[in-house]
């Protein structure tokens, strides 16, 4: 297992430099740069900002540097947030993603799992159509709808919650809310389905011969087994979720990193594009790598070797 | 159900209260303000916008500053006096302290001003100082070489004086000194912590409030400032800025009581604020135009003027004032805004007709230039992505249709846009630009043959060069206006861009802030703002 772990920790590093230089050099690619104004920038001034930056340098020689630097740990400085670097911006920031994120993802998981079994057991019932048609529309919805709509009613209507801001549990709830219901619809229909394909398969119907209770061969063999997929979608699900989200983050007001994404693109800040980059690939390797070591706790079947 | 959950989270909710505002409240005055983003940074040599200003001015103070009002106001000097050329300013500066207790001398200003100036900062808008004798010899100082400062107008003779010196008067230079360029640094701070002086803990100023707490894409708090000179007559204890991206809900933050001050406000909305929230709705005009700029270097638009004009009278500015934009702008009729100072404002010929003998003149223009109904000009509109700009270009095209002229629209994404612009590969393309001070020079300079890449149409008219540069060297301020106001008319007759509206400064203000004043610079210090509790 230890072996396993270390050969895919191994694999990681070519993916990450292929990640690193094509996300390099396409930026880079982008009209527009970092300095770019309304009224433009005299040249005498611009010529000072790209050696300031080391712009003004062959590409190839940035490239060179951008890694020397990565590998002792530095992203460099962002081009639009002058007093910071990406290093300490994405530092400053994850933490609050993370927190958001794994809240989501936790209570996505207990509902969306419950949801799952619940309708499985109840196949082609009421209770199993209302449940999916209603997870259909948490998959439907997009979370810029749902959030607006969330602040207006809790927030502004009844008054019982912050619209937006960061730092008291208050804050929490409305964004935990609005990440976690497409989350939860996803889980429950994943895990409605796979259930329902595990309910018929032949080692639970020997289960059930064996005259094992019901609640044991749901627990014991059902439920294991229909996890699987669900695992799977969580890997890159939680490197997503966690690395906060655009939307949830700028109508709340979060202090997370997931806004960086598309502004530092907008904003051709080639460093923090670089470093959201290889900090969300870095993450969703590793996640996926989690995946899979808890696919094997999971499934007999699977072997590390 | 519904009760249970109002029993579920009441507490909750009366713990956020007490947290938020409880034990705080009876004790401390808090401001809070939305400020539209993140500033891209606190160090005044390095910034160039309005969000950054905000909080600027609060922490540091210029030579001059703003009054209430907007006016002119002294700040680090109580007085000034001029030479009787207009080339010497001596200022004599008050005695006053940093927030870390060391004095506030003039060599602190003369560090400013030329580390403002160093190519090493390369500061966007050092070029804004070039008035002042050698800076800008100083500013394009070759990369290899030390900028030789010897030569720079700016002196102190004793600690309490700082004698600048002008390559031509300047009459609007304590009006310019205001801007966020020119506001001092602590020369040991900066030396001492580098890039990161700008950071609570580190941060010395000489403000009203100094920095006390700053996370990035949350919030940014200012605190009273105890060595401030002044510091008897500051009421608020701290003002807390908050990026508000998304302008719906900072207003709904706003309704909510978050905020007490919103940087927008979402046009969307104003039809129920003004039937609402009227009392608390701040509309007025702003010191910016909103444009058409035209590319003078392309056919067939550059080289005929009147296809220019045809163009500027199609479009039905008070619709899109009004209608399209829900009164969110001003008709806009010049170049140069109302409001900069004692200029009086020329306009477009064409102002004071009506928009039917409007439509009906561009027409016959379209006509003497060979397009017609069979044969329409075809042109190009480039905008950036917004909801509002793509609002308008809609609007115009289809004003454009009726009198014959067949425009595409272009939407880029802002970077883009910016490439297109500066490539000149446009035809006509949306623009602003929001005056830096309240003189028309923060406008007309712009459009100098020699102002370079800033003339962004080409223009290049010698006897606007001419108007604008001998302006200079006027010391009557009545006469220099006149040729100003020549030069803008000589500018608005050429239409190298077609004026579109005014902006208004839109924010909503909670009746519990004292001392807020409309100016048309849109700044408001928090030194004259007072909160009442609720």
């Amino acid at each position: 297992m230890l072996n396993f772990f270390l050969r895919r920790l191994g694999g990681a590093i070519p993916t990450l430099f292929i990640i690193i230089a094509i996300s390099f050099f396409m930026i880079r690619l982008a009209p527009g740069g970092p300095f770019a104004r309304e009224r433009q920038v005299p040249p005498e001034v611009l010529a000072a900002l790209n050696r300031q930056y080391h712009l003004d340098e062959p590409l190839w020689q940035q490239f060179l540097r951008y890694i020397g630097d990565l590998l002792q740990g530095d992203f460099g400085p962002s081009f639009k947030y002058k007093d910071f670097r990406v290093t300490d911006l994405i530092l400053q920031g994850f933490p609050t993603s993370l927190q958001l994120g794994l809240l989501a993802i936790s209570l996505a998981l207990i509902i969306g799992l419950s949801l799952g079994i619940w309708a499985a057991l109840r196949q082609n019932t009421i209770v199993d159509y209302t449940t999916m048609g209603v997870s259909m529309l948490g998959i439907a919805v997009p979370n810029f709808v749902v959030a607006p709509v969330l602040t207006l009613i809790f927030g502004l209507m009844l008054g019982w919650l912050p619209v937006g801001g960061w730092g008291h549990p208050a804050n929490y709830v409305l964004p935990v809310i609005a990440l976690c219901l497409s989350q939860i619809a996803s889980i429950a229909r994943l895990m409605r389905a796979s259930m329902i394909e595990v309910l018929r398969s032949n080692y639970v119907r020997t289960a059930h011969a064996k005259g094992l209770p019901e609640r044991i061969v749901l627990r014991r063999h059902a439920i294991r087994a229909a996890l699987l997929p669900v695992v799977s979608f969580l890997g890159p699900a939680i490197a997503n979720i966690i690395t906060g989200s655009v939307v949830i983050e700028q109508i709340f007001s979060i202090p997370g990193i997931g806004r960086y994404f598309v502004q530092a693109s907008l904003n051709r800040d080639y460093t923090m594009v670089m470093g959201v980059t290889v900090f969300y690939g870095a993450l969703i390797i590793f996640c996926n790598l989690l995946a899979d070591l808890a696919y094997g706790l999971l499934d007999p079947k699977v072997r590390y070797d | 159900m519904k009760e249970a959950l109002r029993k579920l989270l009441l507490p909750a909710v009366a713990a956020a209260g007490l947290m938020a505002g409880g034990f705080s409240a009876q004790a401390e005055s808090v401001l809070h303000r939305g400020n539209g983003a993140e500033p891209e940074t606190l160090d005044p040599a390095k910034s160039t916008g309005v969000i950054e200003s905000n909080i600027q001015y609060e922490l540091l103070e210029g030579l001059t500053t703003y009054a209430e009002n907007g006016d002119v106001a002294p700040g680090v000097a109580t007085k000034w006096d001029i030479s009787d050329d207009g080339l010497t300013y001596t200022f004599h500066l008050r005695d006053e302290k940093w927030s870390n207790g060391d004095p506030v001398t003039a060599n602190d200003f003369v560090y400013s001003f030329q580390r403002l100036l160093d190519p090493k900062t390369a500061s966007d808008y050092a070029p804004i100082a070039d008035v002042i004798a050698g800076a800008a010899e100083v500013r394009k100082t070759a990369p290899d070489k030390t900028p030789d400062f010897s030569k720079l107008g700016v002196k102190a003779t004793d600690d309490h004086t700082l004698v600048v010196t002008l390559n031509k008067p300047t009459p609007y230079l304590v009006s310019m000194l205001r801007h966020s360029s020119f506001l001092p640094v602590n020369k040991a701070a900066v030396e001492k912590f580098g890039a990161d002086w700008t950071k609570p803990g580190n941060f010395v100023g000489n403000g009203a409030f100094t920095l006390s707490e700053w996370t990035p894409q949350s919030s940014l708090t200012v605190v009273k400032n105890p060595n401030f000179y002044d510091a008897a007559n500051v009421k608020l204890d701290k003002i807390i800025y908050y990026p508000t991206e998304d302008i719906g809900e900072e207003f709904k933050r706003y309704r909510a009581g978050e905020l007490d001050i919103t940087y927008e406000v979402p046009s969307d909305q104003i039809k129920f604020i003004e039937s609402k929230l009227k009392d608390e709705y701040e509309a007025k005009p702003y010191l910016g135009t909103y444009y058409y700029v035209i590319n003078l270097t392309r056919e067939p638009l550059g080289k005929q003027k009147a296809l220019r004009e045809a163009l500027a009278l199609a479009i039905d500015r008070d619709t899109l004032a009004e209608k399209v934009t829900q009164g969110s702008f001003l008709p806009g009729w010049s170049w140069v805004p109302p409001g900069t100072g004692d200029y009086q404002n020329t306009y477009v010929s064409f102002k004071d007709m009506k928009q039917a003998d409007r439509v009906k003149k561009a027409k016959e223009l379209l006509k003497a230039a060979g397009y017609g109904p069979d044969k329409p000009l075809k042109i190009e509109l480039l905008y950036n992505t917004s909801e509002n700009h793509k609002k308008i270009a809609i609007a115009v095209q289809s004003m454009w249709k009726q009198v014959g002229v067949d425009a595409t629209l272009n939407n880029q994404e802002w970077q883009v846009y910016l490439d297109t612009r500066d490539n000149k590969a446009y035809d006509v393309a949306r623009a602003a630009w929001i005056g830096d001070y309240a003189d028309p020079m923060s406008f007309l300079d712009i459009f100098l043959s020699d102002a370079g890449v800033r003339n962004d149409a080409g223009y290049n008219n010698p006897k606007y060069d001419e108007l604008v540069k001998k302006s200079a060297g006027i010391s009557d301020p009545k006469e220099r206006m006149q040729v100003l106001q020549d030069a803008e008319k000589v500018f608005l007759d050429d239409l190298p861009l077609i004026p579109l509206l005014y902006y208004k400064t839109k924010h909503m203000v909670s009746k519990r802030v004292a001392g807020w004043t409309y100016n048309n610079l849109d700044f408001h210090l928090g030194r004259y703002m007072s909160v009442s509790a609720n």
